[in-house]
């Protein structure tokens, strides 16, 4: 190991020894508030850490992780959602009586996961960190075992995890035979070459095994016609999960599709976007459509969740496009910023407002809050506001840049279909906000701090990046300018 | 090739046959259990496809790689049975079609 492999890898590494001694620790911990605190403080020190290498650019372990501008956005992005995370779970697990002190351990431990898979510049790694991200995920999602509604969401998870794992592992194992290497720098080498000579490229067994990777990556970012486990998985899941789960894995996911395919695989495009294009419409329709019929808070915003990785599949079927692919990305970038902020804070009032034993999950248990608790009211207004997508918030101003990305590609149906489909998404969303505001109920929420704070906050932001959202999306175009 | 060795795509046929059957089972069959194996058919289904292009190209890359997913085989292995013997303990039952609690 060089000097430079250690500094491609240092956030990563530290996260890792902190994790394995918050474990060793937490033995002897007797306030389980406490690892958490410590959780936070290694998360904290891992996003300083990263943040100290912003502008490097490296290429460590042979080949295997790179260190780039995207990486330390994607990464940041990271870090900030396990910090998220922890602040919803803090006082939910002690009030749920799950509070363990390994949900911290294994929330690390996927982050860790999560990002090496922002990192990974081989297919190996790709792999690696999927399967890294996902197990601890698994086990989060049983947590609340013996709830079996918790353990039947673990068990689903896995299963089309486990499921999905094996067509990303198929899907190398045919690139690695088509190219020859797995190493994402020469497999793009080896495609190049194959114009001019007799090489050992082989363009179908290529495209075959680019298709089983999207369908694995499709099984975890939930798109459309993959997304069966999701509704159950979310429900299921403690709410705290459910909130990092839907933020984290689908910031990993997407980052693989990036490095994955707008990298290595532009010959393919051809091929591919199409096919990418119509995922990402299905998932649109499918995710808004269904969300409509759903009575249960945590299923409806499960399927908005669907519909969400379709607007952000919506970058990627440009990918083939040299000119474009930077303005897709990076507002394929700045929308999962927008919604991983959007997210935990719909999360956050879903939390402040579920009681035990599952109850207070109905959308008809929000009858009442906005007389009763005006600031949280308001705040999930503002979060229903963006995940529709309207004025004044972050929502709009994502879907505004990827609706015009997409328009640059020259997909303008697209870009009609996800109009389309937000506002058919109004309906269901200010269905939460009518029933807020309108229906007489005696709504009731847990107090707690951090989760207030994190509540409010993120509605605060959610309000105010978006009337000066120029400088995130300039530093998400440079985060993808500076891609190795 | 060697004298006395298979083709190549002789494997290749096998780890493709092998995959369909690892997917046709997870898809078909209702037995946590046996979903689970047949993941693991799908993981080895790779595997095989590994090591033979490795030969093909005479590169210890693929050989490698398998042990890397014959260590996060194990791993779900240790996960996969964790939460299938807490859903039994609550259940009395790991067929998937009775896990149909969670319903919109």
């Amino acid at each position: 190991m060089t000097q430079l492999d250690f500094i491609t890898v240092l956030p990563i590494a530290f996260l890792t020894f902190w994790v394995c001694a918050l474990l060793l620790a937490d033995l002897f911990i007797k306030r389980k508030g406490l690892t958490a605190v410590l959780a936070a403080v290694g998360l904290a020190i891992t996003l300083g850490l990263t943040l100290m290498q912003v502008g490097r650019s490296a290429l460590g372990f042979n080949g295997m992780l790179v260190l780039d501008g995207f990486s330390i956005f994607v990464q940041t992005l990271l870090l900030l959602s396990g910090l998220l995370g922890i602040a919803l779970a803090y006082g939910y697990i002690r009030r749920m009586k799950i509070e363990r002190g390994e949900y911290y351990g294994l929330l690390l431990f996927s982050i860790i996961g999560m990002m090496l898979m922002a990192q990974a510049a081989d297919l190996i790694m790709v792999f690696l960190a999927l399967e890294t991200l996902s197990i601890p995920l698994y086990v989060l999602a049983a947590f609340a075992r013996p709830n079996p509604d918790s353990e039947e969401s673990g068990l689903k998870y896995f299963l089309l995890g486990a499921f999905a794992g094996g067509f990303v592992l198929y899907g190398i194992a045919l690139i690695y035979g088509a190219t020859g290497s797995t190493q994402l720098a020469q497999i793009i080498s080896v495609v190049n070459l194959s114009g001019g000579f007799e090489g050992i490229y082989n363009p179908t067994l290529m495209l075959i095994g680019a298709a089983l990777v999207l369908v694995g990556l499709g099984f975890k970012v939930a798109a459309v016609p993959f997304h069966m486990w999701t509704p159950d998985v979310y429900q299921g899941a403690p709410t705290a999960v459910t909130a990092f789960m839907a933020a984290g894995a689908k910031i990993a996911g997407f980052a693989a599709l990036l490095r994955v395919f707008a990298l290595a695989f532009p010959t393919l495009s051809a091929d591919l976007s199409p096919v990418l294009w119509v995922i990402s419409a299905l998932t649109m329709f499918g995710g808004n459509l269904i969300a409509i019929s759903q009575t249960n808070i945590k299923r409806m915003l499960a399927y908005s969740s669907i519909a969400h990785a379709g607007y952000i599949l919506m970058a990627f079927v440009p990918f083939g496009d040299p000119k474009v692919l930077p303005v897709s990305v990076a507002a394929g970038l700045f929308y999962l910023v927008a919604y991983t902020l959007t997210n935990f804070g719909t999360w956050g009032v879903v939390i402040a407002l579920e009681k035990a034993e599952g109850k207070g999950l109905e959308i008809s248990d929000y009858a009442g809050l906005g007389r009763k608790y005006p600031a949280l009211a308001a705040a999930m207004t503002v979060f229903m506001l963006s995940l529709t997508g309207m004025p004044p918030t972050l929502g709009l101003v994502g879907k505004f840049y990827l609706f015009r990305a997409v328009l640059e590609g020259g997909y303008v149906w697209l870009a009609v279909i996800g109009v389309i489909t937000s506002l058919i998404s109004a309906y269901y969303y200010l269905r939460v906000v009518v029933t807020m505001y309108m229906h007489e109920g005696e709504a009731q929420t847990e107090r707690e701090f951090w989760l207030g704070l994190t509540t409010l906050g993120a509605a605060v932001l959610t309000v105010l990046i978006s009337l000066t959202p120029q400088w995130l999306f300039i530093l998400a175009k440079d985060a993808v300018l500076m891609l190795f | 090739m060697m004298a006395g060795t298979l083709p190549i795509s002789y494997y290749l046929g096998l780890s493709a046959l092998l995959f369909t059957l690892g997917v046709l089972g997870v898809l078909i069959r209702r037995n946590a259990l046996v979903i689970f194996m047949s993941v693991e058919l799908m993981l080895n289904a790779g595997n095989l496809a590994f090591v033979a292009f490795a030969r093909m190209y005479d590169m210890l890359n693929g050989q490698i790689f398998v042990f890397f997913v014959m260590a996060v085989a194990a791993a779900e292995v240790a996960v996969g049975l964790a939460l299938i013997v807490a859903i039994f303990k609550t259940k009395r039952s790991i067929d998937v079609d009775q896990m149909n609690s969670l319903k919109g």
